[in-house]
């Protein structure tokens, strides 16, 4: 476990200082005012502090990986509300989903509660919000309210905390091993969202969805998307999965992650945003990061779960 | 400042970050240290927090909130964070009641070299409309201190964290808009300076520009 962990490691800071040195000749070559290589520069120093702090959270073991996530949580849960139409009149729904929800499904999550943190927000969130919004009597925009409140938690909470429900599942052989399936899972799908940005500025031409997200190409996709899911078949060695499984299993989570981004596109194009906040350098707010580990993470979690976890 | 004061601040700037998440926009004006007014709109007993924090730290220092005696003077706990932390300029709003000019305590204020932050709806502005009518305060001011600059600043989304009445916040993400500064022009009335600053503040709301 620590040997392995070393050398992944290892291998994310190789990865990082080639990135840096890499920006650095392109800086000397397009002059230190051109707005790419600045945008790029903090891209990948954003990438050297996430990284340090995913080392920190996962010495620091369940616990740390649980916290860190429910933070994650936290500020993509004030990203996502702050575009929503919920007026004063669903304050106690929303305190509850910060203050009351957001900790229980974390909780349960740290206990590796599955029949709690599984059905929570699906089920008694989904269904006890709206009842908290009806205490104030006022029926504008409700449906709109209550749907967009839903679709916080699902996101932003959800979602997010089936990453860290990776660490309980038990898979026979790979006791001790679980917060390898959290590094396989970021790992691909952040390399994905990287190599389609790399594949796409230098070969990308034909547009994939002018309207949603205009900087997506069909070149950086399949080209993102295949490179990532040869990296994921190339780290089948940390997880419980063969060669061609985890080859399989990027494939899914890649393209998962590519819809993601599309989703979170769409809809920070009707609220009239370009990102979701701006506490992450380079990359924009949370979400932004998050998208595609929000759409992969519970499609990861269940079909390992399905296939290789003893329940 | 003491070091209870200066925990404190550390606090309440803490505490505004991770419920607000709040961003500057220095749209119209560089964070520098000069004097100035800064005026803003005013729907939440936050409002002056927000500003306070996305200051830079040398001007958050020189820069003192104009407020209601009434309000911050009620309890001991409100009077150290109005006095000690903020550093307010607590002025009696009851022309009636009260013994000493509220131009009078901020004139002083200003000639002490520090900036002021006031809001000039006069009061929490809970309505529909983006702004209440001005009180002539400003205009005063403007016309005592025609050298100082007039900096609007408008607060986005703090009505939403805090709606009146709630007791628990609601972290959304918040902006502090700073806008052009203004100064009173020659000939000026204070009716058309109020207006003129009214739509300098309102111009800055994200809502207008979209």
């Amino acid at each position: 476990m620590n040997g392995h962990f070393i050398i992944l490691l290892g291998l994310v800071l190789t990865v990082l200082l080639i990135a840096t040195g890499a920006a650095q000749l392109l800086k000397r070559r397009a002059g230190a005012d051109n707005l790419t290589i600045q945008n790029l520069t903090a891209r990948i120093n954003a990438w050297w502090v996430m990284v340090a702090i995913m080392a920190i959270a996962f010495l620091a073991g369940t616990a740390g990986v649980v916290i860190l996530f429910a933070i994650c949580s936290f500020a993509a849960l004030r990203e996502f509300l702050t575009l929503t139409n919920t007026a004063a009149a669903d304050h106690w729904a929303l305190a509850a989903a910060v203050f009351i929800v957001l900790p229980l499904q974390y909780l349960s999550v740290g206990m590796g509660w599955y029949g709690f943190y599984s059905i929570f927000i699906p089920v008694y969130a989904f269904l006890l919000m709206p009842i908290l919004s009806t205490l104030h009597g006022q029926s504008k925009n409700f449906l709109i309210r209550v749907s967009e409140a839903q679709w916080a938690l699902m996101i932003a909470v959800f979602c997010v905390s089936h990453v860290p429900a990776l660490l309980s599942l038990n898979i026979p052989g790979y006791e001790g091993k679980n917060l390898f399936l959290i590094f396989f899972l970021i790992v691909v799908v952040q390399s994905s969202d990287v190599l389609q940005y790399v594949w796409g500025k230098l070969l990308g031409c034909r547009k994939i969805a002018p309207t949603l997200s205009p900087s997506k190409t069909l070149e950086g996709l399949v080209g993102g998307v295949i490179s990532a899911s040869l990296l994921g078949a190339a780290l089948f060695w940390i997880t419980p999965f063969s060669v061609l499984q985890a080859f399989a299993l990027s494939l899914v989570i890649t393209l998962m992650g590519f819809f993601g981004g599309l989703v979170m596109s769409a809809i920070k194009r009707d609220r009239g945003v370009k990102d979701w906040g701006h506490l992450i350098a380079g990359h924009g707010g949370f979400i932004d990061r998050l998208d595609s580990v929000i759409f992969s993470a519970p499609i990861f979690f269940h079909i390992v779960r399905f296939y290789w976890d003893l329940h | 400042m003491n070091l209870a004061s200066r925990i404190t601040a550390a606090l309440i700037v803490g505490f505004a970050r991770a419920v607000t998440a709040v961003r500057g926009v220095w749209e119209g004006i560089a964070p520098v240290q000069e004097q100035r007014i800064y005026f803003a709109n005013h729907n939440s007993h936050g409002d002056f927090v927000l500003i306070w924090t996305v200051l830079p730290p040398d001007l958050r220092l020189r820069a003192r909130p104009v407020a209601g005696a009434d309000y911050w003077l009620t309890s001991k706990l409100k009077s150290f964070i109005g006095r000690d932390v903020f550093n307010a300029v607590l002025i009696d709003r009851n022309p009636e009641t009260r013994n000493v000019d509220p131009m009078a305590q901020m004139s002083a204020a200003l000639k002490g070299g520090d900036s002021l932050i006031l809001f000039p709806e006069g009061t929490r502005n809970t309505g529909q409309s983006p702004l209440l009518p001005f009180k002539s305060g400003l205009f005063h001011l403007a016309t005592a201190n025609p050298e100082i600059d007039m900096v609007p600043v408008w607060i986005e989304n703090l009505n939403r964290v805090m709606p009146k009445g709630a007791l628990v916040p609601i972290p959304l993400i918040c902006t502090v808009t700073f806008g052009a500064a203004m100064r009173l022009e020659a000939d000026e009335d204070k009716a058309n300076f109020l207006a003129r600053a009214e739509s300098a503040l309102v111009a800055l709301n994200p809502e207008r520009k979209n």
